[in-house]
């Protein structure tokens, strides 16, 4: 039995459904716990004041539009070598998912920016980036939403994924070339002798756990909905055949 | 491979429009600017390389869907297809043939234009130089963007949409050429990534676009 089986249809609609509901659960637990914790019960930062829980928004957002994209990679690759439809429907699903999460890091971002570095929006390099990925994003839903048949339209949405994701790294390097920064670097390192303080960091920790989960559970019912409407047009096209 | 490239160019020229519809944009879009911000020679000196550099990816933008389009509805795209002539070297043909028809030319009028916008004088080498080995990366991606809309009735809108996105590191560094040639500095580094870019298009994206059309046609 390998693990491939598991992206059958019929098995994928078995397991993901209490999986998708524990996910539910558990997200919204993290969430709750996480943001509460961090926005009440976390001293607020000697120089930003209590503008610096918006991290508990932003960071866990941000990391998620990312690893959308990278998990959206990931599908597409497995689309091409092994022609898992499941697989094809996950990445379609995941797009939606990581475009709002794209909105939200960018939305929080101008929030925190405001007060901190008295602007909204500054052609920052991490900024930049941003919003070319969502630019990725609104390409690739645009594709999938334009083209009719569902097997070319999985076939060009991964190749575009996989050729975005090469240009998406290569814009996220020429920005830096072409603007110095403002946004502060990397707080979240695990090779890093100094991070963020132990009293941010867990709450923090326990909200990207429920971004996380919120992001799993989100695909999972989405992919889910994809497989209906497909077995839907299926029986459709059979009905109208007889 | 070279018949086709005469065949592509030949097509340009003589079907009309596209040839020197791409140059007419080109210089329209320029001769816009200075009409939405102001007449100051300051200002648009200053703004000069950026706008060249906009305008000719505008135009470049424009020819895009023309590449495939045509071909695909009567049916030679086919033909090509099952020709002895792979279809990796076909995308390399078309983006070649796409590029002498508005990079080429475009590259060759981008200095009267700055003349127009009145751009340093340092920088006309590099504006000349960054465009030369900018366009070619230009045409590229859009072949490989052409590729993937072609199928569609409705390209055109999708195909821009996701063409610029790709165009960003091209411009960054085409345009940031020129700056730093216009303020007297130094400006290899980023010829010698814009070049790297074209490069790298050119190696890696025929496969990708050949790969497309391949799911297009079947």
């Amino acid at each position: 039995m390998s693990i491939w089986e598991y992206a059958n249809p019929t098995k994928f609609m078995g397991w993901t459904a209490p999986v998708m509901r524990a996910a539910f659960w558990l997200a919204a637990l993290c969430l709750a716990v996480g943001l509460i914790w961090g926005f009440f019960f976390t001293p607020d930062d000697f120089r930003q004041g209590s503008t610096v829980k918006i991290i508990y928004l932003h960071v866990p957002a941000a990391l998620m539009a990312i690893n959308a994209w990278i998990m959206m990679l990931a599908a597409s690759l497995i689309w091409v070598v092994r022609r898992h439809h499941v697989s094809a429907l996950a990445a379609r699903a995941a797009a939606p998912v990581g475009l709002v999460m794209t909105l939200i890091a960018l939305f929080t971002g101008g929030i925190w920016g405001q007060p901190m570095w008295g602007t909204y929006w500054a052609w920052d390099p991490r900024l930049t980036s941003f919003l070319i990925l969502f630019l990725f994003y609104l390409g690739y839903i645009a594709l999938w939403e334009a083209i009719e048949d569902p097997d070319t339209a999985a076939d060009l949405t991964s190749v575009l994924c996989m050729v975005g994701s090469v240009f998406a790294i290569l814009s996220r390097y020429a920005v830096n070339f072409w603007n110095q920064g403002l946004h502060q670097g990397a707080s979240l390192s695990l090779d890093k002798e100094e991070n963020v303080a132990d009293v941010f960091w867990i709450p923090l920790l326990v909200c990207i756990a429920g971004f996380v989960l919120l992001f799993i559970a989100l695909v999972l019912m989405r992919t889910r909905t994809e497989i209906r409407a497909r077995r839907m047009r299926a029986l459709q096209a059979r009905a109208q055949r007889a | 491979m070279i018949a086709l490239l005469r065949r592509d160019l030949r097509l340009a020229v003589r079907a009309g429009g596209g040839f020197g519809l791409g140059l007419a944009f080109f210089l329209i879009v320029v001769v816009l600017v200075p009409f939405g911000v102001g007449p100051e020679t300051e200002l648009l000196s200053r703004i000069a390389p950026g706008i060249l550099w906009v305008a000719s990816l505008l135009a470049a933008l424009l020819s895009l869907d023309r590449i495939f389009a045509l071909d695909f509805e009567d049916g030679s795209l086919v033909l090509l297809a099952t020709s002895p002539l792979p279809m990796e070297g076909v995308a390399l043909i078309k983006a070649t043939a796409h590029w002498i028809t508005t990079g080429l030319p475009l590259t060759i009028a981008a200095p009267v234009l700055g003349f127009l916008l009145s751009l340093a004088p340092e920088a006309y080498l590099y504006l000349l130089l960054s465009l030369l080995l900018g366009t070619p990366a230009l045409s590229m991606i859009g072949t490989f963007g052409a590729a993937l809309t072609v199928g569609l009735r409705r390209g055109g809108l999708l195909l821009s949409l996701l063409v610029l996105p790709l165009y960003v590191p091209t411009l960054i560094f085409g345009a940031e050429a020129v700056r730093r040639g216009a303020d007297g500095l130094d400006p290899t580094g980023a010829l010698m990534l814009l070049g790297g870019i074209t490069a790298g298009t050119f190696a890696l994206l025929p496969f990708a676009t050949a790969a497309v059309l391949r799911i297009n046609l079947r």
